[in-house]
């Protein structure tokens, strides 16, 4: 015989098995409805794949895996979806979940089945891939996703059939292996296949089930799969206290068993993967023990996922008065049900119904005495008391110290503690806190990096336009010290300083819009379009003045108005491009010819204005005049706008005094500036501009005359003629201002 | 050598210990340049208690601020969406008495709130999308906004800037997913049953077990 290893700690409550297995395992007739909620397991609930009122046949896929942590469930029998809400659910909360509601047909009819009739023949990704589809889960109580299970990170050189069954009045396992130890031993070996055959493969099972294991061990003959019995102590179910008694290894605290090379199955999950495999049937039912004294019969049943407790135990004469709580799972580790309504699910090993006599309430707590048998019950070797008092007083992180999560919550230490004191429930209250801090913890985790991320993009921003703006401005500088360096050598390129960046302006505006000529080229096209609509309207109008009605005619009439104001609008839209355009290729020419650039500008304005004015005066209709007049407007803006931009190039060009050139560029800026202006005005106004300016002119040049003979400059002769000339023409000025007024 | 050391022992004591003086010196100051811990690690730690809300009520534009100016001696019982726990929290780690919540700050509330856009009022005014500290909001200019729940913190920001007063904090809803056991009642309140889900099935074998 095998060794195995003594579990620390453990209990021996009274094991009350016999009850249910009187009789072999039953079934029970189609209940009205199941009802079969999403999230049976552990990890993301499934998702849906079926809606209200499809009809489903045995074995359908209701819903599929959301993640890979995750699992699928199926329709028990063939009927139809009739809701998908939330429904109360067997969980400790009481709380509601996602469930389908399935109404049965009756005919119980089957979806097709693949069967895999030598699975040796299939590939271990295969069967996964098969069991993954079935939705098995961990059968044992916490059900785990199988296919995740059987996917370990490290190599495996033990698997462990865990058929201890250890807690109090469940039979479960042990019935199944009695009637179907063929099929447990085939799904064990599927098992093996899949995980590359390990070298060993026990089966560990309590001294207290020797029918089972009587059933079981002939069949082993000839397989590497080893039964191995061992002292009924609970909990040496629990899958690291499994896993100790039967190799003497132990898990590490925060590691799982295939850290060490282990893979651990339950037996009924080994049965359903024999069925999903060699059957085709995924896991719609599962085998429950129906069990207490609140209940004329005691027995195991293949009760369907989704069957109402309320139902299974109608069938078993329940008697609701004397019945202390109806417990889902065994005594020591299951939770009371709130609503007897509630499903079986894939976890529902068992549903105990205990008398008052059987389940007393439990005394009130005592102070603890200190008397340390907690310690010694504890089959994880923790100090139950230490953990007790932390837990009182909320201290996480000594708990955390203590280990207080290898505690399994078997309840072996409430179990034997003199003083009553739950302290399960102290256990489960402070890792649910704990856990809740560390989900806070990592939310306000994210929530830090979030806000921090946005500051600094805020700052970037913020970095980025105060950059612009010193570029902006040490352009200007440059520009301006380029262009006062400049000015010492040669005159035409201190204008072209300033003048770069009107140009990059300008071409930056220009990128802005699509180029000139296309909407030029557009907007023609559109006055041509306009322009025929026009004449269409005159001849309707025609038409209808020759034969039709006044309304026909007043219809025309109005269509006509409309069509030339469309057409006014293209014209001066187009006016108006053309005008920029013009502008803009004017600024470009700045720097080749400045004096060509005057001459051409004023030449510009004064022909578009003319233009302009005959316009008004051609067009009786008022609309079109005002829409006219709103154009030339429009241009004067523009061209002002153009001029601002050369003032304003020749403004930025640095003044040296001293350099005449320089003095002279600025005098014939001034002027430029002054002829452009006075396009615009009246004939009277524009005398007036000149005679005055004129004035200016000549009394500076005076000035420099003066200037030049005291210093006996070169220039005198020059200075003399101009200042004559000046003279001239501003005789000339006055006599015309006086002819004008 | 060994005769001058033997010699001289006082001398040579002084040496000896001298020596080690300047080396273990040398080594702590390389130390402490090579291994300096970047930031103000107690600014950090304060961090990592506040609740990362980022609400401001505390009077500072974040949790971090909040964090320096404790650091800087401000006074710990302003973060009413950390509550008590934060406070204590806060205390251990600086070791000091732990006051109560300040509540010119704001009260404690025991309902997480979420920030919830009633889309089809929303004119897509991005206004809730400058006041969220988290970029929990989701939007364009003109478009309708919508908040991902997971990232808000229910910090309230982004409801007073709303023209149209389309957001609500609506409190989130206990879910199965998060429920978690709670600590026993006491014995008083298990005698009236109040609590009677909250106790595991058996912790004790039967009176006639026992006798059994
Ligand atoms: S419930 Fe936890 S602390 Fe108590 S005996 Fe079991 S493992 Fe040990
Ligand atoms: S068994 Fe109960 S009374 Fe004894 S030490 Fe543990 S908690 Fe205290
Ligand atoms: S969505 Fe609103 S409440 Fe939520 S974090 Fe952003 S600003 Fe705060």
């Amino acid at each position: 015989m095998r060794q195995t290893w003594e579990m620390p700690g453990g209990v021996h409550p009274p094991e009350n098995k016999t009850q249910s297995l009187q009789y072999c395992i039953g079934t029970l007739p189609l209940p009205e409805r199941l009802v079969i909620p999403l999230d049976q397991h552990t990890g993301a609930p499934a998702k849906l794949i079926v809606s209200v009122n499809d009809r489903v046949l045995k074995g359908q896929m209701l819903a599929k895996p959301s993640e890979a942590v995750s699992a699928s469930v199926h329709a028990p029998t063939s009927g139809v979806i009739t809701a998908i809400d939330d429904q109360p659910v067997p969980h400790p909360s009481g709380m509601t979940s996602r469930c389908i509601t399935l109404k049965p047909d009756g005919k119980d009819t089957w979806s097709e089945r693949q069967k895999i009739d030598n699975y040796r023949d299939a590939s271990p990704a295969e069967l996964l891939e098969i069991i993954r589809n079935a939705g098995i889960v961990g059968m044992g109580g916490a059900g785990f996703p199988t296919a995740v299970k059987l996917q370990p990170r490290n190599p495996i050189d033990t698997l462990i059939i865990n058929a201890t069954e250890c807690e109090p009045y469940i039979t479960a396992d042990d019935i199944l292996i009695q009637e179907r130890p063929e099929e447990i031993v085939e799904g064990i070996q599927i098992l093996t296949h899949i995980l590359g055959n390990p070298e060993q493969v026990l089966i560990g099972i309590e001294d207290n089930k020797p029918k089972a294991f009587e059933a079981l061990e002939p069949l082993l003959a000839g397989t590497n799969i080893e039964l191995v019995d061992f002292h009924t102590r609970y909990p040496s179910g629990g899958e690291k206290q499994l896993i100790f008694i039967l190799t003497g290894k132990e898990v590490p605290s925060d590691g799982l068993p295939a850290d060490i090379g282990i893979v651990c199955q339950n037996i009924g999950t080994a049965h359903a993967v024999f069925r999903a495999v060699a059957q085709g049937i995924p896991l719609i039912s599962r085998i429950t023990t129906v069990v207490g004294e609140a209940l004329a019969t005691s027995r195991n049943y293949e009760l369907l996922i989704g069957t109402p407790i309320s139902y299974a135990l109608q069938h078993n004469g329940f008697n609701e008065s004397d019945c202390a709580r109806l417990v889902m799972g065994g005594p020591m580790m299951g939770f009371t049900l709130q609503d007897p309504d509630v499903p079986v699910i894939k976890t529902t090993n068992c549903i105990l119904a205990p008398s008052h006599a059987e389940a007393p309430r439990q005394p009130p707590a005592q102070a603890c005495i200190r008397c340390g048998m907690c310690a010694e019950a504890c089959p994880a070797s923790l100090l139950p008391q230490q953990l007790f008092w932390y837990a009182q007083s909320q201290n996480y992180e000594r708990l955390e110290a203590h280990s207080l999560f290898d505690c399994i919550e078997c309840g072996a230490c409430s179990y034997v503690c003199p003083s009553n004191i739950p302290l399960v429930q102290y256990y489960r209250a402070a890792k649910g806190e704990i856990r809740k801090l560390q989900a806070e913890h990592l939310k306000s985790d994210r929530a830090r990096e979030r806000f921090e991320y946005q500051k600094r993009r805020k700052e970037k921003a913020e970095a980025e336009k105060a950059a612009k703006r010193e570029a902006r401005r040490k352009a200007a500088e440059q520009a301006k010290a380029r262009a006062a360096s400049g000015a010492e050598t040669a005159a035409p390129k201190q204008a072209g300083a300033a003048d770069d960046l009107i140009k990059a302006a300008m071409a930056r505006a220009a990128q802005r819009q699509s180029k000139p000529e296309e909407q030029i080229e557009r907007q023609q096209r559109a006055l041509a379009s306009a322009e025929e609509r026009v004449a269409r309207a005159q001849q309707k109008l025609a038409d209808a003045e020759a034969s039709g009605t006044d309304q026909q005619i007043d219809q025309a009439r109005a269509g006509l108005a409309d069509t030339r104001h469309r057409l006014s609008e293209a014209n001066r839209k187009l006016s108006e491009l053309q005008a920029a355009e013009q502008s803009q290729s004017i600024t470009e020419k700045i720097n080749a010819s400045p004096k060509a650039l005057l001459e051409k500008k004023i030449a510009a304005i004064t022909q578009r204005m003319a233009t302009a004015e005959d316009k008004i005066a051609g067009t009786e209709d008022p609309a079109v005049k005002q829409a006219l007049r709103d154009g030339l407007a429009k241009q004067q803006r523009k061209l002002e706008e153009v001029r601002q931009q050369l003032a304003e190039s020749t403004d930025a060009a640095p003044v040296d005094k001293d350099g005449a050139e320089d003095a002279a560029a600025q005098a014939i800026a001034r002027a430029r500036e002054k002829a452009a202006a006075m396009a615009d005005m009246s004939e009277e106004q524009k005398l007036r501009e000149t005679v005055n300016s004129l004035k200016g002119r000549l009394q500076k040049a005076e000035q420099r005359l003066a200037d030049a003979e005291q210093n006996g400059s070169e220039h005198i002769d020059a200075l003399r003629s101009g200042a004559e000339k000046l003279r001239d023409k501003l005789a000339e000025a006055a006599a015309k201002l006086e002819e004008h007024s | 050598m060994i005769d001058f050391f033997s010699q001289t022992p006082l001398l040579t004591a002084l040496l000896t210990l001298g020596g080690l003086t300047l080396i273990f010196g040398a080594i702590l100051g390389f130390a402490s340049v090579k291994f300096k811990v970047e930031g103000d690690p107690i600014v950090e730690q304060i961090d990592t208690l506040l609740p990362q809300t980022q609400c401001g009520q505390c009077g500072y534009p974040g949790c971090r601020p909040y964090a320096e100016a404790i650091a800087n001696g401000d006074q710990i019982n302003k973060c009413p969406p950390g509550g008590q726990t934060t406070i204590n929290a806060l205390a251990n780690l600086l070791d000091v008495e732990a006051p109560t919540l300040d509540e010119e700050h704001g009260e404690e509330s025991d309902i997480k709130t979420v920030a919830y856009i009633r889309e089809d009022e929303c004119i897509g005014c991005t206004k809730c999308i400058q006041a969220c500290p988290v970029d929990a909001i989701l939007g364009a200019a003109k478009q309708m906004h919508t908040v991902i729940a997971g990232e808000c913190t229910g910090c309230d920001l982004c409801v007073e800037p709303c023209p149209v007063d389309c957001i609500d904090m609506i409190p989130v809803e206990p879910d199965i997913a998060d429920w978690i056991w709670q600590l026993p009642a006491s014995s008083a309140e298990r005698a009236s049953e109040l609590n009677a889900a909250n106790i595991i099935a058996t912790d004790r074998t039967s009176d006639r077990d026992e006798a059994a």
